[in-house]
């Protein structure tokens, strides 16, 4: 971030404080523990990641709610449906990729029967860094998307997740929740009220124009580089927003039509596969609504690798100076 | 024992009131004979009137389902909601016409309702759907799914301490599915000894004989390894299939697996181990003759 951002000021967020980053699966583990007291119906399985997916906490504090399932992740998507149909509240945890992995499983077991199924994907994304490919879930929300009744979020930091955990618990139907490894400055403060199927202005210029350069839809752990980029171009002359997607899907076609309406384009930027996440949805929102709208996808087009979450961030073009760049003209 | 007896005996105080089985499915193992023989003859029926269904295998799993739904389940057709009911999962979804059918007969939907399998609008699915067919537990029909939810519902029962017991039924080629297996592992950590699972093994699957195919024997070493216990019954034999599942109510301490050794087709000769018959429907002539054989002389 360069020095004159740190001048620049928002409407809706705070500078994040170093010291307040949390991952988002971290604050999973905590929303779990904080609203197990009062739903006794939570339930939580495993195949072997507990102590990635931050659900160790609940098992050693609720031990007779807690299923070790092993390395058999079909088998536990299956098992949590089966809890669903009696009247638990399952959580199924484990890497987004090997759920994702087991779609058809979800298709019958979530989707079809639509079951209260809770499926909790971690490490999504080029991300998790040094693991590599195999390990990063890439393709989740795209195949997520597309299956009939299960809703989709992904938060971007901490107070949003304890907050659509919460929605979750309540709501009756198949949920996809999707996870960072790394950790991700603070945005929401405890004044925040997470809407289901709404995105949230996350920032914007103080002095609000009347056309802005660009909106960047962002979700995930590609909303700190969003903001960022969108800090660094107001000193440059720049209007540029950021909108955060934790919904998307049902997707806020709704925010779609509202960025159209004042902006010279819209840039989406996700740590997923460029073909089926968030600038999929914001595409689809733009040709249903009719609108005539420049968009500009950042996303991963290919597999990752091994390296550093800032290295792989700058490789697969969804570094702040890219998303910089893309608010001003289009990518080749 | 008579299931008027067995719901006695299993009624919780204050829990539920009697469930008296409807009248539709007799007691007597006379009768019950007689019976299965009309749902046989309704079976092949509905998926002549189809034009499409699954009649081998409908065909080898009709005997168990018929023992099962009229001796052994507490349930009430006229509650399938009630939380302390048993749980019955076809996982071989393909082979519903035989649950539909016994499902008629104890009072879940009319009789006529049968003939409108397949149709648009219609309750009676392809394969079971449990948001269109109140009594369907799961929605099954990929095979391999069916042992995960029932060993699902099955822990949902320990964990809240009800006595209801889980059934699963599954075909012999669907074991090739890797998920099963997965389930099969996972059973007796939780000592589920309220589940049940059924094979329904007619050794027929769409490719060939499920030897041939992908051989999944020897079956009852494959559970007794996995720390089931399990038995080998004839799956036509009406005494052997009440045993059968009278000894697995009385076992503790571990999961039952019953193989029941089945013929694909059986009771229609020209369809008996004949693998084209898993997947075709009869044609009118083809049902009138079959459900002759199957009435008798």
């Amino acid at each position: 971030m360069t020095a004159s951002a740190k001048g620049s000021s928002s409407r809706r967020a705070p500078v994040p404080e170093r010291g307040s980053a949390q991952a988002t699966r971290e604050a999973f583990g905590e929303a779990l523990l904080e609203l197990a007291p009062e739903h006794p119906e939570i339930v939580v399985l495993d195949a072997d990641l507990s102590k990635s997916t931050m659900t160790q906490g609940f098992a050693k504090k609720y031990p007779s709610r807690h299923f070790e399932m092993g390395i058999a992740e079909q088998n536990m998507i299956g098992v949590g449906s089966g809890l669903a149909l009696c009247g638990k509240i399952p959580f199924v945890t484990s890497f987004a990729c090997f759920l994702a992995g087991r779609l058809e499983t979800i298709r019958v077991c979530a989707a079809y029967n639509r079951t209260n199924l809770k499926m909790v994907g971690t490490h999504a994304g080029v991300g998790i860094g040094e693991d590599g490919a195999s390990q990063m879930g890439l393709e989740d929300i795209g195949a997520m998307r597309c299956l009939p009744h299960v809703a989709v979020l992904q938060p971007c930091d901490g107070e949003e997740t304890r907050q659509a955990v919460k929605w979750m618990v309540r709501h009756i139907g198949p949920v996809y929740l999707r996870l960072t490894r790394q950790k991700m400055p603070s945005f929401h403060g405890p004044d925040y009220r997470f809407e289901f199927g709404k995105c949230d202005v996350l920032w914007e210029p103080q002095r609000q124009p009347k056309h802005y350069q660009a909106t960047i839809f962002a979700s995930g752990g590609a909303v700190p580089n969003a903001v960022a980029a969108a800090r660094d171009l107001l000193p440059r002359g720049f209007s540029v927003r950021v909108v955060n997607a934790c919904t998307l899907k049902p997707f806020d076609d709704e925010a779609v039509a509202r960025a159209a309406s004042n902006s010279e384009r819209i840039v989406t930027v996700e740590d997923h596969n460029i073909v089926g996440g968030l600038g999929s949805a914001v595409c689809e929102a733009a040709a249903q609504k009719g609108l005539a709208v420049p968009i500009v996808r950042i996303g991963v087009r290919e597999f990752g690798e091994s390296a550093t979450p800032e290295q792989l961030y700058a490789r697969h073009g969804l570094a702040s100076p890219n998303i910089e760049e893309a608010c001003l003209r289009n990518l080749s | 024992m008579g299931v008027i007896l067995a719901n006695c005996l299993r009624e919780k105080a204050g829990l539920y009131k009697i469930v008296t089985m409807p009248a539709a499915i007799p007691e007597t193992a006379g009768e019950l004979k007689a019976r299965i023989k009309d749902m046989r003859v309704d079976i092949i029926r509905m998926i002549s009137a189809a034009g499409s269904g699954h009649p081998g295998g409908s065909l080898s799993v009709i005997d168990i389902l018929a023992v099962l739904y009229s001796q052994f389940l507490r349930h009430d057709p006229k509650r399938p909601d009630w939380p302390d009911r048993d749980r019955v999962v076809l996982s071989k979804g393909h082979g519903c016409p035989a649950l539909y059918t016994v499902m008629a007969y104890t009072g879940y939907f009319p009789k006529e309702q049968l003939m409108t399998l397949r149709q648009l609008g219609s309750p009676l699915q392809g394969h079971p759907d449990r948001l269109r067919l109140p009594g369907i537990e799961a929605s099954t029909g990929s095979l391999g799914q069916g042992l995960s939810m029932a060993v699902g519902m099955a822990l949902a029962g320990k964990m809240d301490k009800k006595d209801y017991r889980t059934y699963a039924v599954l075909g012999d080629g669907e074991l090739q599915e890797g998920q099963c297996w997965e389930a099969i592992m996972c059973a007796p950590k939780f000592k589920l000894d309220h589940l049940t699972v059924i094979v329904d093994r007619n050794n027929g699957q769409i490719d060939g004989h499920v030897h041939e195919v992908m051989d999944i024997e020897p079956l009852k070493d494959k559970f007794e390894s996995f720390r089931w216990e399990a038995q080998v019954i004839d799956g036509h034999d009406l005494g052997q299939i009440a045993a059968a599942l009278d000894k697995a109510r009385k076992t503790q301490g571990k999961p039952q697996a019953i193989i029941a050794d089945t013929i694909k087709g059986k009771g229609v000769s020209f369809m008996e181990d004949n693998i084209n018959w898993h997947g075709a429907a009869p044609k009118k002539e083809q049902a009138d003759k079959a459900a002759a054989e199957i009435q008798g002389p």
